[in-house]
């Protein structure tokens, strides 16, 4: 099992495949026009420059023919032109192509003929079609998915290949399964064909670790934060699983895949504070100092005060603390960095740090809000789990403002993508786009073709030797009131489903409905999408445990120290990590260090550490 | 006599403070409730201007109603000088009545609803919100008419209600209203979504008063106010001349065979007061062209023109509104008096854009942009279908974002902020309707060193028979060029019958008989040309022409030659170019493609359209500011 970012490095860094695509006639500049959607308020147009496409616009072709939107042949294919523009594309030397076709969703025969053609055409091209990569509604986001789909498939392909090459040279009778930005596995074979599937295949990874580890302390509901040098990712876990969205970003690409709803902001330990000469605001972020030159702290150059170095200044973050290998902090440096902030604004360094930790907490706690109460949970219902290189150091103030406990920081938070690696399931989905008022169908129609989508998902599992008596299958609905543009997806298994059929679904479209925007309609509902999922069983994996102690942790400590907060300062220890046994109760405020991060716990508030190392963090009044 | 605000608790806010830091994030947490507010109503509304096209604004405003975070500008202060009843908690007003709150909605599609937020039995905050309905009565589909020569032919109109009252839907005069529309569903919908942003707000302010304090809140909100009034005084004095500015522009027709209207305005700045003076405008016109320029809303226009240079990040709001002194002469086509028409003033409004970059261009050339995409052009479509059931489509069209100095003007986008396009397989799948053509216009961009955007030509098949209309403009005057830079091409509507025969459409028109298999190409203009186009790299030039986005001829308005496989042919280039240059002469600072006098002379040739004629203004129109005052 592996997780990786490989798709999502090759988008980054914009070293893809160079993509051709052929489009339905009168529709060559899809990707061109896009949405038309120019970021920013008003005037936002006075400065945006706009990035081409992902398959160039003088590498798309387009071919006569069309499907109408309730799949009828309204013109039929013309194969001769289609082999002369194929022809010519060819001599551009192109490494991958997208075939995607006005309303394909609702009929894919000629994208796959499309196909076949250029398959003669261009042997050994791989060849995206877009009712196969995502068959859904909306020409500019299927286009641009499917192209995506084609601009890292070769790079992941040979990734793959490679990795699964030196496997079996090592050892034998190994399956390689890839995790896939929705949580699940899939094959190697699978995730060669589409890898649009894996754009968050890394953030996925820490977030199944942290379902996991929070599992064995006896949490399921969480606020996931994970918080990097550059950004932060949050998610909500509801009953052990992540939610997950119909949409996967990464930079500006946006694409339509399942994925985790992982929401990123630009805040992280290396995110620069400064502060505009006309309004005197303090701004952190989203700029960073990424790894090089990196924070003043790090002593490589870099000069502008960053997130770490006013953790530094407040002595969150001591000189003993270890930076993924022998890092030394300049504590000198960090405080230079920090006071030309302190300058701007009248305040001395420490509370400028305070200021700047305080301003990051806030963008951060907007993401947070962002997955749990605007979707309508109330975060007192969960915990917070906080990894990532910088997550433990904040998440004790995050827990303060999203009123959400325990904070749950686990053993080895820097590296948690690695536990989640070891612990998901095979998973494979299927969905179709079906539009449909509920009077225009009935439950036998819906069911039958939900039926159809599990066996086709069901048979990639067996595929991969997945007992039929294992597989797990969960139905997902994507419907509205007729009228509106976006759906909400109602999950039913389905034993619900044959039991409470459109009825039942209805009820509980209506229920979210309600939750989520404070009414319900009368309106008609209509369905969108229907989804079948069908997963694998969870492996049983536990984690190592640790010896108990007496509760106290006193012969963990190896330094006293002073923190600054809420503005003066505190005594606080320093302890070891490694040293804390099953049982022990940190006393706030006091810096916990280990390998790959350092965890903050503020005063007023206890840190307990279970039997399997997490420190569970809550205030000392409740 | 202005409202009456009944509050049980009268006592003044504590005179407290807050630390610089605090203020901040104050800023981000009303910034993150309006976002907020936005998606609660894209998501829930049906109307597709609102959820798929966003044409929605929503503002949260401090006590004294002055704007804290929204977009265009604070209109409580309006609202509460001309309502004349009580405002209590649990009150929430409904009004699309442009007269009866001086142009804060512009006409009468756009539902403004406004709620005060009590806590403790005082108002601390407001929030509001206004939305596009697409249908609202009247006497077209859509609610639009271009010929309407009274507001009264537009659809109902609702002056300032309480529509709760205290906490109580008023479901009366909400069915009344309702039983006025087209889609009444629709309506409904949207409503509901307002309102359900509106309190969403108001659970934020109760979480921010909880956290901060109410006192505290109440005194961030000023100060964020004056934060803005420094930010843009030294903004304004850097960047406004006190030598006095002029530019005129203008809107081709009113859809009644007149035109064009002339808009002018003259810009200076005494100290710290900058004065924008639109006298020398054209009176009202007397069709529904008029468009009622809320006075804060252009002062709004003109903060976010700038602030997205200096500091984006910054909660744009009313705070410098004191700085700005905006004069309209009333009776004015920018002033008009009730009950004129207003319903299609997108043109104007549009069209103030590219007044503002034009005058405030003229003091820094760096930083002037050519004319870009000022309007939102209207494609409507409506009929009954094989089952006999109600069909009713309202689209905003898209074209060329100008060249400015950050770089060429993309293709075929908008220019207000949050717009979308509609998915046209979403069209397709819900209207009698197959789109046959969706590419931007070769050509249609202005030649520059940063080159204008393309227009978007759009080709809609029928496939029932209906009814259409068709709102646009620059037709006539072209999108101007700056600093070299060449015009963009003028929009044009071509309709090609089921048989064969094709017509050009005005660029106005309604009520427009469709039959199956008619398709009509909607067709765009382009973004005016920024620097001069001899200047740009021959290799940009050539790649457009690969792209398909300049054709070969046009790579010659850039002086580009091309050899057969489309690479450039660089002697020939430098050859054109140098003769291009002395043949052309002196460069201004505009290029408008010609005078007004000169695009009628050869209108009918260049636009297989008659021109338009001169308006004629009645006596009692254009009464100026300075005269009678009525």
């Amino acid at each position: 099992m592996h997780g990786t970012t490989v798709a999502t490095n090759t988008v980054l860094t914009a070293s893809g495949a160079k993509v051709g695509l052929v489009t339905t006639k009168g529709y060559k500049q899809v990707l061109q026009i896009a949405r038309s959607f120019v970021p920013g308020g008003l005037g936002g147009w006075v400065i945006f420059n706009k990035s081409d496409p992902l398959a160039p616009l003088e590498l798309t072709i387009d071919v006569d023919e069309r499907i109408g939107a309730d799949g009828e042949v309204i013109r039929p294919l013309d194969e001769s032109g289609l082999r002369e523009s194929l022809e010519s594309l060819a001599q551009e030397r192109i490494e991958a192509l997208t075939v995607s076709l006005m309303n394909a969703y609702t009929n894919g025969a000629h994208e796959e003929r499309v196909r076949q053609i250029a398959e003669s055409v261009m042997p050994g091209i791989p060849i995206s079609i877009s009712s196969e990569v995502v068959p859904e509604m909306y020409e500019y986001e299927r286009t641009e998915t499917t192209v995506v789909n084609s601009y890292i498939r070769p790079v992941v392909s040979t990734y793959m290949e490679n990795l699964e090459a030196e496997l079996n040279r090592r050892m034998t009778g190994v399956q390689l399964h890839i995790l896939r930005s929705d949580g699940g596995l899939a094959s190697a074979e699978v995730a060669k064909a589409t890898p649009v599937n894996l754009l968050m295949s890394g953030p996925a990874g820490g977030v199944s670790g942290a379902i996991w580890m929070a599992r064995q302390a006896g949490y399921s509901d969480l606020l996931t934060f994970d918080m990097g040098g550059t950004s932060t990712d949050v998610a909500l876990i509801q009953n052990g699983i992540a939610q997950t969205r119909r949409e996967t970003r990464v930079a500006d690409i946006t694409v339509r895949s399942s994925s985790v709803d992982v929401r990123s902001v630009g805040a992280g330990g290396g995110s620069i504070a400064y502060v505009p000469e006309l309004t005197k605001a303090l701004r952190v972020g989203p700029q960073s100092a990424g790894a090089e030159p990196g924070p003043a702290a790090y002593g490589k150059g870099g000069t502008e005060p960053t997130v770490t170095d006013a953790n530094v200044v407040l002595g969150y973050l001591p000189s003993s603390a270890k930076l993924g290998g022998d890092l030394l902090i300049d504590h000198a440096k960090a405080e230079e960095a920090v006071s030309t902030v302190g300058k701007a604004m009248g305040l001395s360094v420490r509370e400028a740090a305070e200021g700047i930790v305080n301003i990051v907490n806030e963008n951060m706690f907007g993401a947070l809000r962002l997955v749990s109460v605007e979707q309508g949970f109330d975060p007192r219902d969960f915990a917070l789990i906080g990894f990532g290189g910088a997550g433990p150091l904040h998440a004790n103030a995050l827990g303060k403002l999203m009123n959400s406990w325990p904070v749950i920081i686990p053993p080895g938070p820097g590296v948690l993508c690695a536990y989640g690696d070891a612990t998901t399931r095979v998973r494979d989905e299927s969905a179709r786009t079906f539009v449909r008022r509920f009077a225009d169908t009935d439950d036998q129609e819906v069911l039958g073709i939900l039926r159809e989508l599990s066996a086709a998902a069901g048979s990639t599992l067996d595929l991969e030797g997945v007992p039929k008596a294992e597989q797990t299958t969960l139905y997902q609905i994507d419907l509205r009131y007729a009228g509106q543009g976006m759906r909400l997806t109602v999950n039913m298994t389905p034993e619900e489903f044959e039991t409470g059929g459109l009825k039942e679904l209805g009820r509980r479209f209506d229920e979210m409905h309600e939750q989520l925007f404070t009414f319900s309609l009368e309106t008609q509902r209509e369905l969108y999408n229907l989804r079948a999922l069908v997963q694998g069983r969870e492996s049983a994996a536990q984690g190592e445990t640790l010896p108990s102690g007496n509760g106290d942790p006193s012969t963990a400590i190896y330094a006293n120290t002073k923190i600054f907060f809420e503005g003066r300062d505190h005594d606080a220890s320093i302890m070891d990590r490694s040293a804390l046994k099953s049982g022990d109760l940190i006393r706030g405020p006091a810096v916990v260090t280990e390998m790959d991060s350092t965890t903050l716990v503020l005063p007023e508030h206890t840190g307990a550490v279970d039997q399997f190392g997490n420190i569970l963090i809550r205030p000392n009044n409740t | 006599m202005p409202a009456q605000i009944i509050q049980t608790n009268n006592s003044p806010f504590a005179d407290v403070s807050v630390d610089a830091v605090t203020l901040d994030i104050i800023e981000n947490a009303l910034r993150n409730a309006r976002t907020e507010m936005d998606a609660v109503l894209f998501r829930t509304a049906m109307s597709p201007g609102i959820r798929e096209q966003h044409d929605a604004f929503p503002m949260i405003a401090n006590q004294e109603g002055k704007m804290v975070v929204g977009q265009f500008g604070s209109f409580f202060w309006g609202f509460q000088q001309g309502y004349e009843g009580t405002i209590e908690e649990g009150d929430v007003f409904l009004t699309n009545d442009p007269y009866t709150c001086n142009g804060a909605v512009s006409h009468l599609n756009d539902w403004l609803m406004m709620m005060p937020i009590y806590i403790d039995g005082r108002i601390v905050a407001w929030s509001a919100m206004f939305g596009h309905m697409t249908d609202i009565g009247g006497k077209v589909p859509g609610s639009l008419p271009t010929d309407a020569a009274q507001i009264f032919e537009e659809g109902i109109q609702v002056p300032p209600v309480k529509i709760f009252r205290k906490g109580e839907l008023n479901k009366e005069i909400l069915e009344l209203i309702l039983r006025n529309c087209r889609l009444p569903e629709w309506n409904r919908s949207d409503f509901n979504a307002i309102v359900a942003a509106l309190r969403l707000a108001e659970r934020r302010i109760f979480e921010m008063a909880d956290r901060f304090g109410v006192d505290h809140l109440v005194f961030a909100m000023q100060e964020m106010l004056d934060r803005n009034k420094r930010a843009m005084n030294s903004i304004l004095n850097t960047v406004i001349p006190e030598k006095k500015q002029h530019f005129t522009d203008y809107i081709d027709d009113d859809g009644m065979g007149m035109g064009p209207y002339k808009v002018v305005c003259t810009m200076w700045r005494e100290g710290d007061l900058v004065i924008f003076d639109f006298e020398g405008t054209d009176p009202q016109s007397i069709s529904s062209v008029n468009f009622l320029l809320n006075e804060e809303m252009f002062k709004m226009f003109l903060g976010t023109f700038f602030i997205n240079l200096f500091d984006p990040q910054i909660l744009f709001n009313d705070g410098f509104y004191d700085l700005v002194d905006v004069r309209i002469p009333r009776g004015s086509i920018l002033k008009p008096i009730r009950p004129a028409a207003l319903s299609s003033r997108t043109h104007m409004l549009g069209r103030i854009f590219d007044i503002m970059s034009g005058l405030l261009g003229q003091g820094s050339p760096d930083a002037l942009c050519a004319a870009g995409f000022s309007d939102s052009p209207h494609f409507m479509y409506s009929g009954y279908d094989k089952n006999g059931e109600w069909y009713q489509l309202y689209q905003i069209g898209f074209g060329g974002i100008p060249g400015r100095p950050a770089g060429d003007g993309p293709d075929g986008h908008s220019l207000w902020p949050a717009f979308t396009n509609v998915p046209n397989e979403f069209l397709e799948a819900y209207f009698p309707l197959r789109i046959v053509k969706y590419e931007t216009i070769t050509d249609s961009g202005g030649p520059g060193l940063h080159r204008g955007g393309n227009g978007l030509s759009m080709g809609y098949q029928f496939l029932e028979p209906g009814e259409i209309s068709i709102h646009d403009d620059r037709w006539l005057t072209h999108p101007w060029g700056v600093n070299g830079g060449l015009p963009g091409q003028r929009s044009d509507k071509l309709m090609v019958r089921a048989e064969g025969e094709t017509e050009w459409m005005p660029s106005k028109c309604d009520r427009i008989k469709v039959n199956v298999g008619d398709t009509l190409y909607f067709n765009t203009w382009g973004g005016g040309g920024w620097g001069d186009p001899l200047q740009r790299e021959a290799s940009k030039v050539a790649l457009d022409v690969r792209r398909g986005l300049v054709s070969n001829e046009g790579a010659r308005r850039y002086g580009v030659v091309l050899i057969s496989n489309r690479s450039v042919d660089e002697s020939a280039t430098s050859d054109l170019r140098r003769r291009m240059a002395s043949e052309r002469g002196d460069v201004g600072l505009f290029n408008f493609g010609g005078t007004v006098e000169e695009l009628k002379a050869r209108c009918k040739a260049d636009t297989n359209l008659d021109p338009p004629v001169t308006p004629v203004f009645q006596k009692w129109m254009g009464r100026s500011s300075k005269g009678a005052a009525a």
